[in-house]
């Protein structure tokens, strides 16, 4: 699971749809790994604006990473700074989580990765 | 041919057994490979996007989404079968994968993907469910979630076997009343190798008219099935025929089951004395 893909989701559950609280999900007991992949400075570029900036720095600590910067870059910074694209880059992309949990703020539910796939399968009465 | 979606559900079907032998076959690899790059090419995307692979199974469609021909896209797949993830996983694929169904939904917040691709998928939402579910609700949830999660302006491409007309007609209104803007691209009709993609659009710059989607293609036919919406200017009589059939049609827009208008439809009962 990468963070990218963690930024985006939020809880499966049917009375979650409305709380707030839903999103970010909580990794817990995270084990990350990191992968070497190609840099994709359009693609980068045109999903910032898509991603929660607050909810990525919530997740950044809570994975005790560095700090991030206050605000988001914007596209300007982006295609002139080689750094932050590259520092994005490996945080969105490279970066994910290959067991743990996910824990949803508002009902608590619990989605466990295993091998990076998290499984978000729920019982019929959740749906 | 048989068809596994009448016997078992997805997750059961596939097995290790069978999701082996679905991705080492190499007719059904070219056979997805192709179907992926038409899938593409009608979602024309100009630059790397985020996409989602509905059903995307062993990775066989996302591999061509991630390879530099394909578009260098990032992909996240969600598929039921653990077995097929497993092979997914084996195979090293690029894209971040899922274990969800999409019969309950697509977890992703609002405008999350530029696209979404499905390769064989949707159908098995028509079929296989256990006694919680139907195959209305599940689709219902799944084009729902979907809508949500794609920005505006974004483009989903299914292809899917349906059984019968039945199961083509329960697909596409579900997709329509979730608000998709909706068509029906059918290549090689009346032949063997007959494939059949839902095209959907979001909203968007490109104008609301499904058919901008197959503009400057070569061969492909336009065959507008949509109802004229006629202007009217209030002009009908309340309670006369005419007014009857527009709000039946109304209802029936509306997804609503309504009686079959005949010619005794709206007239007066005769008196009893």
């Amino acid at each position: 699971m990468k963070i990218l893909s963690l930024n985006f989701l939020t809880c499966a559950v049917k009375a979650c749809k409305t709380s707030p609280n839903s999103y970010p999900l909580h990794p817990k007991d995270a084990e990350l790994v990191q992968d070497e992949l190609g840099l994709k400075p359009e693609m980068i570029i045109s999903v910032l604006p898509r991603i929660d900036w607050e909810a990525l720095k919530s997740t950044c600590s809570e994975l005790g990473f560095p700090a991030l910067p206050e605000a988001a870059p914007t596209k300007e910074e982006l295609e002139n700074d080689e750094k932050i694209l590259k520092d994005l880059h490996h945080l969105l992309l490279e970066t994910s989580i290959s067991e743990g949990k996910l824990v949803c703020g508002n009902c608590g539910h619990e989605y466990a990765i295993k091998e990076g796939i998290a499984n978000f399968l729920l019982p019929g009465h959740l749906v | 041919m048989s068809r596994p979606e009448d016997d078992l559900a997805a997750d059961i079907h596939y097995d290790d057994v069978e999701a082996r032998k679905y991705t080492t076959s190499s007719r059904i690899q070219n056979i997805q490979a192709s179907m992926t790059h038409r899938a593409l090419e009608l979602l024309d995307l100009s630059h790397p996007s985020f996409i989602l692979d509905i059903g995307c199974g062993s990775g066989l469609s996302g591999e061509i989404l991630s390879s530099e021909e394909g578009g260098s896209h990032v992909w996240v797949g969600m598929d039921v079968s653990p077995s097929m993830l497993d092979i997914a996983l084996q195979r090293d694929v690029e894209g971040d994968l899922m274990l969800a169904d999409i019969g309950q939904g697509v977890p992703f917040r609002a405008g999350t993907f530029d696209a979404a691709i499905s390769i064989s998928a949707i159908q098995w939402l028509c079929s296989a469910v256990d006694s919680e579910s139907s195959p209305a609700g599940r689709l219902t949830r799944f084009f729902n979630g979907l809508y949500a999660s794609l920005k505006r302006g974004g483009r989903a491409v299914c292809q899917f076997y349906p059984k019968n007309d039945q199961q083509k007609k329960m697909i596409t209104e579900a997709a329509v009343k979730a608000g998709f803007g909706a068509g029906l691209l059918e290549d090689d009709p009346d032949t063997k190798n007959h494939k059949l993609y839902l095209v959907l659009t979001v909203g968007g710059t490109q104008g609301s008219d499904i058919t901008n989607v197959v503009d400057g293609m070569d061969g492909v036919d336009v065959m507008d099935a949509r109802k004229k919406i006629k202007a009217e200017n209030g002009t009908v009589k309340k309670g006369s025929k005419a007014w009857i059939v527009k709000k039946k049609e109304q209802m029936e827009r509306k997804g609503k089951v309504v009686k079959s208008t005949s010619k005794y439809t709206g007239r007066k009962r005769k008196h009893l004395f």
